[in-house]
């Protein structure tokens, strides 16, 4: 007996390996949030809690020293908002 | 029937043999939990390691399920490893079956089958390993001591084959053989390095090249990780075969084509099909009723993962009706290799009958077999237990 592979399946390594290290960044893992966090740039002081507490460290910090969530890692948990001490950062629905 | 030069041959328990197929086999790691009717096998291996006669590392683990666990860190780094164990010991190996199956991973394990408790019972029968039959080892079958020892050879052959890369269960019937001294051949060590040469890894846990070994796996792939498997498990087959052949060119001796073999055959009406000992007495019990005029045969099913489906499909060609007979129940149905063998026959027409013997080390007999033959000859669809 045969089984003939998916197209798919050929591409994947065997026994699920992975041979380079860092790949975990392509796994896009914000997909199972329901709320997602919404700085208030006008309001934020900078002060980095957002990123420091962030469990999936998917705060980033731009050119102008404010913190931006990457939304394809932030999984929704809330605790930037929680923390954050000027209260500027609310979580809002996400709809798709 | 199993070709051995007699000049050359030590009278030897089975375990032992099995322990000579796994010293022969040269592994460097065996992580090791004793177990009846097993413990024979990994002693022979400490005594082995204890008179130098052996270089590996012997890791006292202190249950089954860390003994399979050091196995899948050890092929995961690189070793060619071995392990043996039997019934519970087996059930408690449960879980990390189909990881070592799953991650790919090549390597040995022997088991001595036994019944599974309740009520605890130490003697023969095939519940242990045809109830772990879904988890991905290819599962090899012997009846003889020579044969266990060859075949653990065989085995790692088999599964350190690139297009495999499976892991290989040995089962040999607990006490009915793994205690039985029979006279065996033990072969020369320069002779298996020829034929088992050195195992790399392709993929291994290596500091200066990092990879992740047994990730997650999202619903995205798992299944198509699976196809992978079963196509594995088909390519299996034929390399089965290719080992045995091979093996049968360096050492002179082969067991059928190392999935299933024939005994008088050629021109049978009616057969029995089985695993492991049993079938030994079924081969006396077909010489008793040809000397009768019936023209009966025993078919040896010696891997029954992957199921050679179409090898039996010939072989069974010719005849009138066919009787499985399994040393295991699945409680609640039939015995499993009724279910898989009427399911691998169905397109033929052939009438399979389907008999559960010899559970807990209850002797299976000649006359249980002259019962299955008449039942077979009436031509009707019969079966049962035979007690």
């Amino acid at each position: 007996m045969n089984h003939e592979l998916s197209e798919k399946a050929k591409k994947l390594s065997q026994g699920a390996v992975i041979d380079k290290p860092g790949s975990t960044v392509e796994t896009k893992t914000g997909g199972w949030k329901t709320f997602k966090p919404v700085t208030n740039y006008e309001e934020c002081i900078k002060c980095g809690k957002c990123w420091a507490v962030c469990p999936e460290a998917a705060y980033k910090q731009n050119k102008d020293g404010f913190f931006e969530v990457d939304l394809d890692y932030c999984k929704g948990c809330g605790i930037c908002a929680k923390e954050c001490p000027k209260k500027c950062i609310k979580m809002e629905l996400e709809e798709k | 029937m199993v070709n051995i030069d007699i000049k050359k041959a030590t009278v030897t328990e089975a375990s032992v043999s099995v322990a000579w197929g796994a010293r022969l086999s040269r592994p460097e790691v065996i992580p090791m939990y004793p177990i009846t009717p097993q413990t024979h096998i990994v002693e022979h291996l400490a005594e082995f390691i204890n008179n130098g006669e052996m270089d590996a590392e012997m890791i006292h683990v202190e249950s089954e399920h860390s003994a399979l666990s050091a196995m899948v860190g050890s092929v995961a780094a690189g070793s060619r490893t071995f392990t043996a164990t039997a019934s519970q010991g087996l059930a408690l190996m449960y879980e990390i079956l189909p990881i070592m199956s799953g991650m790919r991973l090549p390597g040995v394990m022997a088991v001595a089958n036994r019944a599974l408790s309740a009520p605890i019972n130490i003697w023969n029968d095939h519940s242990d390993s045809v109830s772990a039959r879904d988890q991905g080892w290819i599962q090899l079958w012997v009846e003889s001591s020579q044969e266990a020892l060859d075949t653990v050879i065989q085995a790692y052959k088999i599964s350190e084959n690139k297009k495999v890369m499976l892991p290989v269960m040995v089962n040999l019937d607990g006490f009915s053989l793994s205690h039985v001294y029979e006279p065996v051949e033990i072969p020369d060590q320069g002779k298996v390095d020829k034929f088992l040469p050195e195992y790399k890894a392709e993929d291994f846990l290596d500091l200066k090249n990092p990879k992740t070994f047994g990730p997650i796996g999202f619903p995205s792939d798992y299944m198509e990780f699976k196809e992978q498997q079963q196509a594995a498990m088909f390519e299996a087959e034929p390399v089965v075969q290719e080992v045995a052949k091979e093996f049968g060119k360096a050492f002179g001796r082969e067991y059928g084509d190392g999935l299933v073999e024939e005994y008088k055959m050629e021109d049978a009406e009616y057969a029995v099909i089985g695993m492991g000992t049993l079938c030994g007495t079924a081969k006396d019990a077909v010489d008793e009723l040809r000397e009768k005029g019936i023209k009966a045969g025993v078919l040896r099913l010696k891997c029954m993962r992957p199921l050679p489906a179409e090898r039996i499909q010939k072989a069974v060609k010719g005849l009138k009706a066919l009787a499985v007979i399994d040393r295991h129940v699945s409680l609640g149905f039939e015995g499993p290799l009724f279910t898989d063998l009427r399911s691998a026959l169905y397109e033929t027409g052939l009438q399979v009958n389907g008999y559960v013997a010899g559970l807990g080390g209850k002797d299976i007999k000649i006359q249980h077999f002259e019962k299955v033959f008449n039942e077979l000859k009436e031509g009707k669809k019969k079966g049962g237990w035979l007690l």
